[in-house]
């Protein structure tokens, strides 16, 4: 059964004066078949993806957050009776689009291991302890200026089955809405100075190694809270516009 | 100067404990008239489940408005509490099921029009990037012919794309790799 036309008959996407989003130069992102991470042997498509241009759909978006983040959903270290064991530290920086541009409001979710390496998640065999105080989840908006706070504790980086003696290097996964489809980005922050980056294919994947390097956070001085927390500073780049609006 | 895009990395195998929310398989209410599973299977290129997939959803609603500054028409205001988003994580069998109602077609480029579908986001360990997908609906035969996207598929392509009619909405399996592979959009 044909559904009801939205948008009257003759609204064309070029009526709409469209914006799409710019591309990402393949250098900056990872192939999806990358068989030094062997998973990616089973799963990465055989065939280049469809590139289509932007309509509605892409150009919209889930806007959430409002009313799905709490008051201490960005402070992983108090969600429990105790605290967690590990080193306490800030995780903060703006959310940008590639123009520079704030983007507000936006939900920010992030999970990641225990200090001693360990993810609170039933999958996770390895022998590490359990910390009853640690879930290593959070959740909040972006301000007004694009701005995030997490606090958390540094998590351990924690072995796993790709190769002989893998092992992640310390990590936080955050996902990202941004205002539209196209933006849509998770990614995970890496630490200054880890020893595990050569060995490890999830990072290596990226081409340009100018590119890997965006993904290691800064330890932030300046943000350290004395005798409470050190700090380290994360900017999340999401796809920027296109300069002109989409025509024929 | 424009700055290079942060690069993606993959979702991993334990996303589960930050990424489920109670209500993420709900793009509506339950129980809303009108409302229709969509379920299916992700696959990987052995054939086998892919038990630690996110499958993400976002479509327009019924009247093919989205609630969202940059969908200029406006008039998305709905009392039905219709979110557009859902969320569902596989289970070990790689099944997944969302809730949602059938959108609306859109305006489409050069003055045409869209068919009904909804854009599907696929994450998982062992992809580095997100994959996306489109599904469309196979009674919009008509529409599905003018469909600016689907033109441009050779038909086995856009084959993988139309789901299939079930008793309670519609199935759209998902292979990521091999025979039968989903059609993938870089958007």
């Amino acid at each position: 059964m044909p559904t009801n036309v939205g948008g009257g008959p003759s609204t064309s996407a070029r009526e709409l004066a469209l914006t799409g989003y710019r591309r990402d130069d393949p250098a900056d992102q990872p192939p999806q078949l990358f068989p030094d991470y062997v998973a990616t042997r089973l799963r990465a498509p055989t065939r280049a993806p469809l590139t289509i241009p932007h309509g509605l759909t892409e150009v919209t978006g889930p806007l959430l957050g409002a009313g799905r983040v709490g008051p201490l959903d960005h402070d992983l270290t108090s969600q429990h009776a105790g605290e967690p064991l590990g080193q306490r530290i800030v995780v903060h920086g703006r959310v940008i689009d590639g123009d520079g541009r704030p983007v507000p409001n936006t939900l920010v979710e992030v999970w990641q291991a225990n200090a001693a390496g360990r993810y609170a998640h039933d999958g996770d065999r390895h022998p590490a302890p359990l910390d009853p105080n640690f879930t290593g989840v959070g959740r909040c908006l972006t301000d007004g200026e694009g701005g995030y706070r997490f606090v958390t504790v540094k998590p351990g980086a924690y072995p796993w089955q790709n190769h002989d003696n893998a092992w992640r290097p310390a990590h936080i996964h955050l996902s990202l809405f941004g205002r539209a489809f196209a933006q849509r980005l998770i990614t995970q922050l890496y630490f200054p100075g880890d020893p595990l980056f050569d060995q490890d294919p999830i990072l290596n994947a990226i081409p340009d190694p100018k590119a890997r390097a965006r993904l290691i956070s800064s330890f932030d001085p300046n943000e350290t809270v004395p005798d409470w927390a050190l700090a380290f500073r994360f900017d999340v780049v999401l796809r920027g516009r296109d300069a002109t609006p989409l025509v024929d | 100067m424009p700055e290079a895009s942060t690069p993606s990395q993959t979702v991993g195998p334990f996303f589960s404990i930050g990424l489920s929310w109670p209500d993420g398989p709900f793009a509506v209410p339950e129980g809303t008239p009108g409302a229709l599973w969509l379920r299916g299977r992700v696959l990987d290129g052995a054939g086998d489940p892919v038990p630690d997939a996110l499958v993400e959803t976002w479509q327009a609603d019924p009247d093919g408005r989205f609630d969202h500054p940059d969908d200029p028409r406006g008039g998305a205001e709905r009392a039905d509490g219709f979110r557009g988003f859902g969320r569902s994580a596989t289970d070990a069998d790689g099944r997944f099921a969302i809730l949602l109602l059938k959108p609306g077609a859109l305006p489409g480029p050069d003055g045409g029009r869209q068919a009904p579908h909804v854009d599907v986001s696929v994450f998982a360990r062992g992809l580095l990037r997100r994959l996306v997908t489109r599904l469309y609906f196979p009674e919009e035969e008509a529409a599905n012919a003018a469909d600016p996207v689907l033109a441009l598929l050779d038909d086995a392509a856009r084959a993988t794309l139309v789901a299939t009619r079930t008793d309670d909405g519609y199935r759209f399996d998902i292979r990521l790799q091999g025979d039968g592979e989903t059609a993938f959009l870089d958007v």
